[in-house]
């Protein structure tokens, strides 16, 4: 028996190691929870666990070599990093791309954009544990990797980008399978949106679950839809327009609440602009070539540069040093989205129960292959 | 001696390969039904459409090793899956599955046993199973699965409750605490009670799902937070018999379903001779028909709903069910003693 | 994986060099520097190869046309001591400020009227290694209110610690993290001072220029010299 019969009533913290293999971790994340019953009092994030070294592994290769190593760190939306890759070098060489390569970049950052959304969707409901919702997405992705397979050839980590400009021109029926698809995705978030949107149990998961509020979202460094939920109209696409963006028109969906659910009804929105901005790309679709003459070996000046891409998780940056000499970039350095997002976790997860550490791991949509690098 | 020792015997064995076969398609159909819902095929591979596949799981989980935490209390982990299934399977004593049929020129009814006390018996042996759960949670040392039987308690106090309350409404509609004699009273209604208390019956559906553990209550075993629940540590034969007293549950909360609300073996409109050809087909049929559409419900509910959290289910239970039960016994009370 | 790659990494550049002063933080980064002859000897062919040291930063002063943004002259006006130089490149305007001042102008451009960077896009080191002092820390700035960009650098020496900027933008915990892994930069004041990609017990810093791409950390040796012996016997093992 204790001595002190205050100690009776004493209890204990538990500390709880969920991941690195845990069925909602999303790959090798590992969050250490302290937790009091079932609230967690404070969370250990730890990384690194898919730590490839991708930074120092890009400065040994040469500059074209780069666009497949970009491929495999945000591996659910490659074509994004391709594109924020190549327009950071090219802004390096202060090089014009041609129309019809921009346009077609667009497009696939675009296809990106929902293909990387869906697999959010889907997986963020089943953690929240709709598992139907999770094939449902998984059925709509596949289309879109078949519209990837069909112009790249790879269904992954598509290299679908060159610096200069694209490596094929859209194959034939293209743009007709495009807006198939727009229309088959329209159609299929209305069936997602019956699931869970109005769902009472979907509701009382996500509302009020994980709030940051607009100031705080800023200052930990979100970025992409998990700020806007929290009410910040940011958009590098709109913001500091890349690609053809600038000739596009687009909404960008905010949140108020900063909530899960917000940042899920942003989401949302944004599959249905994202379909907005593809119909629009077909629409004015350029003809002309679509590599420009780049010389054979790519060699920028030497000079340095931090250029920005709003990718389906947020802000991708890519801060490139050319020394002018060498056949590499002399310093490459990724801003991570998912990495800078995955910090606001523990600021997120305080205070809620262990069932909301795995919406809230869902919400803030990582790839851990981003984060670890 | 044939009558008091055969006879039973003869059913039980009869009950219990029944049951345990039902079990082992349950999860079949439950993996179909979600793959159907789901835009998939589900199990193919044994057998045509798969329909080997619950033999192939079962040999499979017999002859995987089975392994005890180092850690583990020995004892309590061994009994807690035995805890479990048992009540599961002897509730099954009580519930009557039809009226009693002529074998060999005997009276056979079609149920175990009688008792007076049928529905105080299944509500008492099925909170059994619970124990099982928090003990095998327990003894496995291990923080998953503690939380799990965690849940598993809350969960408990939370629907528990509210679904012996509606039970209670349904007593005084009833007057008896025999399961045959529930039905036969439904009979001399003729009604369902289904019709004469659907709110008894939505409570005891929520409740239902709640004790079985089904989603959108698995919270004791929910996946995508605590790996597998409470029986994270179990593998082999041990967590078969979790799984099957999983699904031993689900039939056992439609069996009662059934008898309670649907009227058991009795034909819909048991009152209205013009629907009198519906009583050509047997009773046992009628019971097996109406359990499987709650079963089906089970599987259904499953592939549509995401998942509650433990205190939201606490609430959901507190705050909403059990009021609502108590307000609807209050109710059923007044009107059996004004009408 | 990639053997005809791999002499000609940095790591003959960084022997070559005038070695760092080796002070304490420097001395296990700078162990495979002192066994390049070990390796030159094991591929002599890499030598030629060998890009010459870099010259430094190119960091290219403004040129007389350029219209300097409001947050810059703001920035000039109120920290002139504080700027070492401006640059200016493909459109991005870079403040070169002294490590010690970085502090206080990072906190006065999230406070002030004209800036408001209140977003920290990015935070990140460059290792120009034969340089003196070796180090750029590189601060992206983002405003979302003026929706403009700035970027300050500050130059530190091997070992030499840079005010952490988690007060100012708590962002910066991670990013500082993952500078102090990768490039065993330390930033005074930040509050888990911990790696963060890396294992707690990985040796030397990996972005470090003369660590090389393939060797130690890799196999998990700790001594630079087993393994390039170990790789010496592989290649000749691989030869014959």
């Amino acid at each position: 028996m204790p001595q002190n019969p205050q100690s009776l009533f004493d209890t204990d913290e538990l500390v709880i190691n969920m991941g690195p293999q845990h069925p909602s971790t999303h790959g090798v994340l590992r969050v250490v929870l302290r937790l009091d019953g079932e609230r967690v009092v404070d969370a250990d994030v730890v990384i690194g666990y898919l730590h490839r070294g991708v930074e120092k592994l890009c400065e040994h290769r040469d500059w074209t070599q780069i666009v497949l190593i970009t491929d495999r760190m945000d591996y659910v939306a490659a074509a994004t990093n391709n594109l924020g890759y190549c327009e950071t070098v090219e802004k390096l060489m202060s090089f014009e791309v041609p129309r019809r390569a921009v346009y077609i970049r667009t497009l696939l950052s675009e296809l990106q954009r929902i293909a990387s959304h869906l697999v959010w969707l889907g997986s963020h409901a089943m953690d929240i544990g709709a598992v139907t919702v999770f094939l449902y997405c998984l059925r709509e992705r596949e289309l879109a990797l078949d519209l990837f397979e069909e112009y790249s050839g790879a269904r992954l980590t598509y290299n679908c980008m060159r610096v200069g400009g694209m490596p094929f021109d859209l194959p034939a029926g293209f743009d007709r399978k495009v807006r198939e698809f727009c229309d088959i995705v329209e159609e299929k978030l209305l069936e997602y949106e019956t699931l869970l949107t109005q769902n009472r149990i979907w509701l009382e998961r996500t509302r009020g679950v994980g709030v940051i509020s607009a100031a705080d979202a800023v200052a930990i460094g979100l970025s992409g839809p998990s700020l806007r939920a929290s009410g910040v109209l940011r958009d590098v696409r709109k913001d500091e327009p890349y690609a053809a963006y600038a000739d596009l028109e687009f909404d960008v969906p905010i949140g108020g609440a900063g909530d899960t659910y917000d940042r899920y009804l942003v989401r949302l929105e944004e599959f249905r602009q994202s379909t907005r901005i593809i119909r629009q790309v077909l629409d004015g679709m350029p003809e002309g070539p679509v590599m420009g003459k780049v010389p054979r070996l790519i060699k920028p000046p030497a000079g340095e540069t931090y250029h920005a891409i709003e990718s389906p998780k947020g802000e991708l940056g890519y801060f490139i040093v050319s020394d002018g000499k060498a056949l590499s970039p002399y310093r490459f350095r990724v801003r991570p989205p998912s990495f800078c997002n995955l910090q606001a976790l523990r600021q997120l997860v305080r205070g809620h129960l262990v069932a909301d550490v795995v919406a809230l791991i869902g919400t803030i949509d990582i790839v851990l292959g981003e984060v670890d690098r | 001696m044939i009558d008091s020792v055969l006879i039973p015997l003869f059913k039980i064995v009869i009950l219990l390969v029944g049951v345990l076969t039902a079990v082992a398609y349950m999860v079949l159909l439950e993996r179909k039904v979600q793959a159907w819902v789901q835009v998939r095929l589900g199990p193919m591979r044994v057998g045509p459409h798969g329909v080997l596949q619950p033999i192939a799981d079962v040999v499979k989980l017999i002859i995987k090793e089975d392994i005890t935490p180092a850690r583990a209390d020995r004892w309590v982990y061994t009994l807690a899956p035995i805890l479990v299934l048992v009540p599961a399977l002897i509730v099954f004593a009580v519930i009557p599955i039809g009226e009693s049929i002529t074998m060999f020129g005997r009276e056979v009814p079609l149920y175990l046993t009688d008792i007076n006390v049928g529905l105080l018996y299944i509500v008492s042996v099925s909170s059994v199973g619970v124990y099982g759960i928090i003990l095998g949670g327990w003894a496995s040392n291990s923080k998953y699965p503690l939380l799990g039987a965690l849940r598993a308690s809350a969960q408990l106090v939370s629907y528990e409750v509210a679904v012996t309350m509606t039970l209670v409404s349904l007593i005084l509609m009833a007057g008896t605490l025999s399961m045959v004699g529930i039905v036969e009273a439904q009979r001399e209604a003729g009604l369902w009670y289904i019709f004469v208390q659907p709110v008894a019956f939505v409570i005891f559906l929520i409740g239902g799902l709640a004790e079985t553990n089904r989603a959108p209550f698995d919270m004791p075993e929910a996946e995508s937070e605590l790996v597998a629940g409470f029986h994270t540590e179990y593998s082999g034969i041990r967590f078969a018999l979790f799984f099957l007293a999983e699904y031993a549950n689900m039939i056992v909360v439609s069996a009662v379903a059934t008898t309670l609300f649907l009227g058991g073996w009795l034909r819909p409109f048991p009152n209205v001779a013009v629907l009198a050809p519906l009583g050509l087909v047997p009773g046992w049929a009628w019971f097996l028909l109406k359990t499987f559409l709650f079963l089906y419900f089970f599987l259904q509910v499953r592939a549509t709903l995401p998942r509650y959290r433990y205190d939201q289910l606490m609430r959901l239970g507190w705050k909403v069910l059990i009021p609502l039960a108590i307000a609807n016994l209050f109710v059923t009370g007044a009107a059996r003693v004004l009408l | 994986m990639d053997s005809p790659d791999t002499p000609s990494t940095p790591v003959p550049a960084g022997g070559a060099a005038p070695a760092p002063a080796a002070d304490a933080p420097a001395a296990p980064a700078a162990q495979p520097a002192a066994a390049k002859p070990a390796a030159a000897k094991s591929a002599p062919k890499a030598e030629p190869k060998a890009p010459p040291p870099p010259p430094g930063p190119p960091d290219p002063p403004p040129p007389a046309d350029a219209v300097k943004p409001a947050w810059l002259t703001a920035l000039e006006a109120a920290h002139r001591p504080a700027i070492v130089a401006t640059s200016y490149w493909v459109g991005d305007w870079s403040v070169i400020v002294q490590p010690a001042h970085a502090l206080a102008v990072l906190t006065w451009l999230r406070e002030a009227e004209q800036c408001r960077f209140d977003f920290l896009s990015d935070l990140t080191a460059v290792d120009w290694l034969p340089r003196e002092p070796r180090f750029d820390i590189v601060y992206c700035l983002y405003s979302t209110s003026r929706r403009h960009r700035a970027r300050i650098k500050a130059r530190l020496a091997d070992g030499e610690a840079v005010a952490s900027a988690t007060g100012v933008w708590p962002a910066a915990n991670w990013l500082e993290r993952e500078v102090f892994d990768l490039f065993g930069v330390p930033f005074a004041g930040h509050p888990d001072p911990r790696r963060i990609l890396l294992p707690e017990d990985w040796q030397g810093h990996p972005q470090r220029k003369d660590y090389p791409l393939e060797g130690p950390g890799e196999l998990m040796i700790e001594d630079p010299h087993q393994w390039l012996e170990l790789r010496h016997r592989q290649r000749e093992a691989a030869f014959e």
